[in-house]
């Protein structure tokens, strides 16, 4: 990997950027996907093809998008009633972003949090994304080889977005099914107390809430305890609030915007948000990310790397004009929640027929879904096994919790909200009649050894041939995108 | 003898031990007390070049760093960023950022506010956005973000995730665009082509492709300022100015960068590319065929690579033609995999706003790792989904670059001859948005002082705005980059009243 100098004239050298795995593909996390894009479902063309129930995407809610922008012409400047704006729009690259873009997402962010919370628009910082959004805090709050705190299980995102490039590391808060996986003093102190020992130096903590992949919202006194312990080590809090729209049942939704208003002692300046409207909105294409944070160091440095991923103007425009529409978003809000809340309890139901549970959970776009009792031990193996015979055999793309480095072997996260009715049935069809062969199998040993030497996922190994296959093979593929075409 | 007494009775004397040791810790905490009482919450002079120019970025920090020492949970010191996140926050000084800051906040408008700052200082086209407006009026069907029938442009393709390093059609597209903008002498190939937003994460991704923090690029110079934030802030990569001469039109020469690649090697630091930008970004001046090659010669010798932004390559206007390292690698037979390109739509296509950069290399490896890395900065899809539709009028774009060059060429002349009559010479220049012009008979002294003491008063008491040469580490003094593209023709007058004013005085 490093150089060869005169004896490979013609090698190139790369950096280690370039050539390290830190882009985190060789997850199993991206197996599943690699298995989907080889043999995708089609409901008619593709009826027997691998289900994505690994990528957790908001298509809910799209035909209500659509609808808006059919009836708001002028919001596009490539309608006749919007291009007058064309001019001023293609030329506007002030990494400020539009003013009333920036309003238009405080108040969407003030709406999300029904009202609890104000943001100000001139802390609105854009960024390419969530996936930018992360990396540039991680930037600003981080030097290389200085670490954050974050709790198990998370989101495999977090390995290559808050480290590849940022060279900050990442160290995980155990936590566990027994309190269903709540954040503890305890926990929190433990970590803290091993980084110190290893001689890393810890700078913040980053959570997730609603929780990827738990699906759940913390409660007020999880974050209390956050807040406590950062400002007792003075150490920053990141809260990736992408999942915010998508509480669908009780508790109510508490942000940590929220908690530090009542908390007078907190210092603000340790506290950030990252945002996004790709998951609350449905539009992951947009590209839409962005910071919030109460410190105004952290805003400037912020607002200076965003012009590493500005959003297009053009998108600005648009959101700005949608997101302004107070109509719109309380309805889309409400009809969003109560789709997702239906789809949710339709696929746990259907698991609970046939004895599968899954953790309670009141938002997200997944279940964490407890498979403990198919596996024959407690091991990540026994879990990456029965993982591969749901990819192949069943034909399920779902994400073992191992790629979420959860301690618990045997929980899964599955996706239900980036397919229609139809999908969902036939996974749902297929998951039952996989547990009936599964209890079948129990009972007699050897037709078990059976199962396991058909394990194998079937792919080659090596990441390169991977690559040389289907170069833009990481780049999600909405499954629905695949149906229409 | 006299510092000896007391001290003698602070030692011998109990009584002089207790004051000896109680009044010094007085004054101590007394003097803590002061401190922090009398903390700034103002921010520190600022930079003279900046004289007058409000920075409340920095002022806030000093506000919050001064809560935080108040609040009782405090006790261990402010809430720290990151190093590089502070020398970021801080990077404030660099004239070509704080003239831009003090135009956006006044910006001189020929009706509504002619008083205000002359924004020549940013690279901007906006002499031909019209045409495209006219064009998109014309064909907003074509362009339109969704169809009214059920098909390929419904929400679906529009809302929902894209590959990260841009779509086939629009790279396709981009191709395409970038084979006209060359007026066909190369054609480009749509799978070596990464898609950014914008050409600023193009420069910083494959910079983190080609190089690890602390190594170093050779740039001949005067080079553009937002390099020095594009490379160095994230990736870490050093840039090592190569100064050219006004003698020979500030033209790049091999010999200097043989000298300035020894002199790296020699304090320990790994030289791994050279980075030129053709059309010149300041100069405006074209990189002939044969110094192309002899910059593709020496990379290959040194076994570095070649980054070429080429990002000005559809905005030439002068009788010189336009050769990208492109056309001499097709032509030649230079190992191909050490060159990439840089390019966006920002300036041949007038749309900053949308954000569209392209990273054009031959080297496998390397797109495969930029196309990853481009997640962190992937372009919006209604952005694409529009680009799409335009790019494919070939017919559109032909006429647009045709009519965008005979303006660029209108203004540059008119530009250029209005600065002669004030006795300011401007470098011979083919291409890009500027002029370089030489002010230094009216600085004083012929140092950087006195070019930042000229630029000071042409943006606080003209109220225009130029690049300094010095922000383009321009080895002489007294130069600056004036853009011309975002004046009409009878702002013209104005620009150069202004200039003379200050002129005059010196």
């Amino acid at each position: 990997m490093r150089m060869y100098g005169e004896e490979h004239p013609n090698q190139q050298i790369l950096s280690r950027i370039a050539t390290n795995d830190g882009h985190g593909e060789n997850s199993s996390y991206f197996d599943g996907w690699k298995a989907y894009e080889n043999d995708p479902f089609h409901l008619t063309g593709n009826p027997k093809g691998v289900i994505q129930m690994g990528l957790a995407e908001n298509q809910l809610s799209l035909d209500l998008i659509q609808d808006w922008m059919k009836k708001n012409p002028q919001a596009s400047i490539c309608t006749e009633e919007g291009v007058s704006e064309f001019k001023a729009i293609a030329n506007f690259q002030d990494y400020h972003g539009l003013r009333a873009f920036r309003k238009a997402i405080a108040q969407f962010m003030e709406k999300v949090r029904g009202g609890r919370a104000r943001f100000d628009p001139d802390r609105i910082v854009m960024s390419g994304g969530a996936t930018g959004a992360q990396e540039t805090i991680a930037f600003c709050l981080a030097d290389p080889g200085e670490a954050f705190l974050i709790p198990t299980p998370y989101y495999p995102g977090f390995d290559r977005d808050f480290r590849w490039r940022t060279g900050v590391q990442l160290l995980p808060i155990h936590c566990h099914s027994s309190n269903k996986f709540k954040i503890t003093h305890a926990a929190l102190e433990t970590a803290y107390r091993k980084a110190q020992n290893s001689h890393i130096r810890v700078k913040g903590v980053l959570v997730t809430n609603p929780s990827n992949p738990l699906g759940t919202t913390m409660d007020r006194e999880t974050l209390r305890t956050l807040l406590s312990f950062v400002n007792e080590k003075r150490i920053h809090l990141v809260c990736d609030e992408i999942f915010s729209g998508t509480v669908f049942d009780k508790p109510c939704y508490v942000s940590v915007s929220e908690v530090i208003e009542d908390d007078p002692y907190c210092d603000r300046d340790l506290i950030h948000i990252a945002y996004s409207l790709s998951k609350d909105l449905g539009v992951p294409g947009f590209r839409v990310g962005v910071i919030y944070s109460y410190n105004d160091a952290v805003v400037c440095c912020a607002r200076k790397m965003s012009s590493f991923g500005l959003v297009s103007s053009q998108t600005q425009h648009l959101l700005a004009s949608m997101l302004g529409d107070e109509e719109f978003t309380t309805s889309f809000l409400a009809t969003s929640r109560r789709r997702l809340c239906r789809r949710r309890r339709v696929f746990t139901e259907g698991l609970k027929r046939v004895g599968i549970h899954c953790l309670d959970g009141n938002a997200g776009l997944f279940c964490w879904m407890d498979l403990r009792p198919l596996l024959k031990e407690a091991t990540v193996e026994a879990e990456l096994r029965l993982w591969r015979v749901i990819i192949n055999d069943v034909k399920l793309n779902i994400s073992p919790g191992s790629s979420f480095h959860c301690s618990e072997p045997g929980w899964f996260r599955v996706c239900f909200a980036n397919m229609d009715d139809k999908a969902m049935e036939i996974a749902l069809m297929r998951i039952k009649i996989f547990v009936y062969r599964e209890n079948d199998a129990a009972v007699p040993a050897k037709n078990k050894r059976r199962w396991d030497e058909t394990l194998r996922l079937s792919l080659p190994r090596r990441f390169e041939d991977l690559t040389i296959m289907t170069p833009h093979l990481m780049s999600p593929h909405s499954p629905l995108v695949q149906a229409a075409t | 003898m006299r510092v000896i007494v007391p001290l003698q009775a602070v030692v011998q004397g109990r009584g002089g031990l207790v004051l000896g040791s109680l009044i010094p810790c007085a004054l101590f905490y007394f003097l803590q007390f002061y401190l922090r009482r009398n903390r700034p919450s103002s921010p520190p002079p600022p930079h003279s070049s900046a004289s007058g120019s409000n920075l409340p970025e920095l002022a806030s920090i000093h506000r919050s760093l001064s809560r935080s020492l108040l609040s009782p949970r405090g006790s261990y010191g402010p809430a720290r960023l990151s190093s590089r996140g502070t020398a970021v926050a801080r990077d404030d000084d660099n004239p070509y950022y704080v003239g831009l800051k003090r135009c956006a906040d006044d910006p001189y408008n020929r009706s509504t506010n002619p008083q205000g700052f002359l924004l020549l200082g940013l690279a901007e086209n906006r002499l031909s956005l019209d045409i495209i407006q006219d064009w998109l009026v014309k064909n907003w069907k074509e362009s339109v973000l969704l169809d009214d029938e059920e098909g390929e442009l419904s929400i679906q393709g529009l809302a929902t995730y894209q590959p990260y390093d841009g779509s086939m059609d629009l790279k396709t597209a981009v191709a395409e665009f970038m084979g006209q903008v060359m007026q066909g002498s190369v054609s480009f190939n749509p799978s070596h082509v990464v898609l950014t937003a914008g050409a600023t994460p193009a420069v910083e991704t494959l910079s983190f492709c080609l190089a690890d923090p602390g190594d170093a690029f050779l740039v001949p110079s005067p080079y553009y300022p937002g390099w020095d934030r594009d490379i160095k802030w994230r990736a870490g990569v050093e840039l090592i100015p190569v100064p050219c001469r006004s003698t020979d039109n500030f033209s790049i020469s091999i010999a200097a960068l043989e000298l300035a690649y020894n002199q790296v090697k020699k304090r320990g630091m790994k030289v791994r590319a050279v980075l030129v930008s053709n059309p010149s970004n300041p100069v405006g001046s074209l990189i002939d065929r044969e110094t192309l090659c002899g910059l593709l010669d020496f990379v290959m010798e040194k076994n570095i690579h070649l980054i070429s932004d080429e990002i000005f390559a559809g905005s030439t206007y002068g009788s010189d033609k336009f050769v990208s390292v492109a056309e001499v690698l097709d032509a030649e037979s230079f190992d191909k995999s050490r060159v990439h390109i840089i390019y966006g739509l920002s300036k041949d296509l007038s749309v900053p706003g949308f954000r569209v950069g392209v990273i054009y290399s031959y080297n496998e490896n390397v797109l495969a790792a930029a196309s990853k890395l481009a997640r962190f900065s992937s372009i919006s899809a209604p952005t694409q989904r529009l680009l799409i539709s335009m790019l494919s009028d070939r017919k559109f774009i032909a006429k647009y670059l045709t009519v965008n060059r005979a303006r660029l060429h209108d203004m540059h002349a008119l530009f250029v001859d209005g600065l002669k009559q004030l006795g300011i010479k401007c470098a011979s220049s083919s291409g890009g948005f500027y002029c370089w012009a030489d002010m230094s008979m009216f600085i004083r002294p012929y140092s950087e002082k006195g070019e930042l003491k000229l630029w000071d008063n042409l943006l606080n008491v003209a109220k225009v705005n130029v690049t300094p040469g010095s922000s383009c580490h321009c080895i002489e003094p007294g130069w600056f980059r004036c853009c011309f593209t975002t004046l009409t023709e009878k702002d013209v007058p104005t620009v150069l009243e202004r200039i003379q004013k200050i002129t005059k005085s010196n």
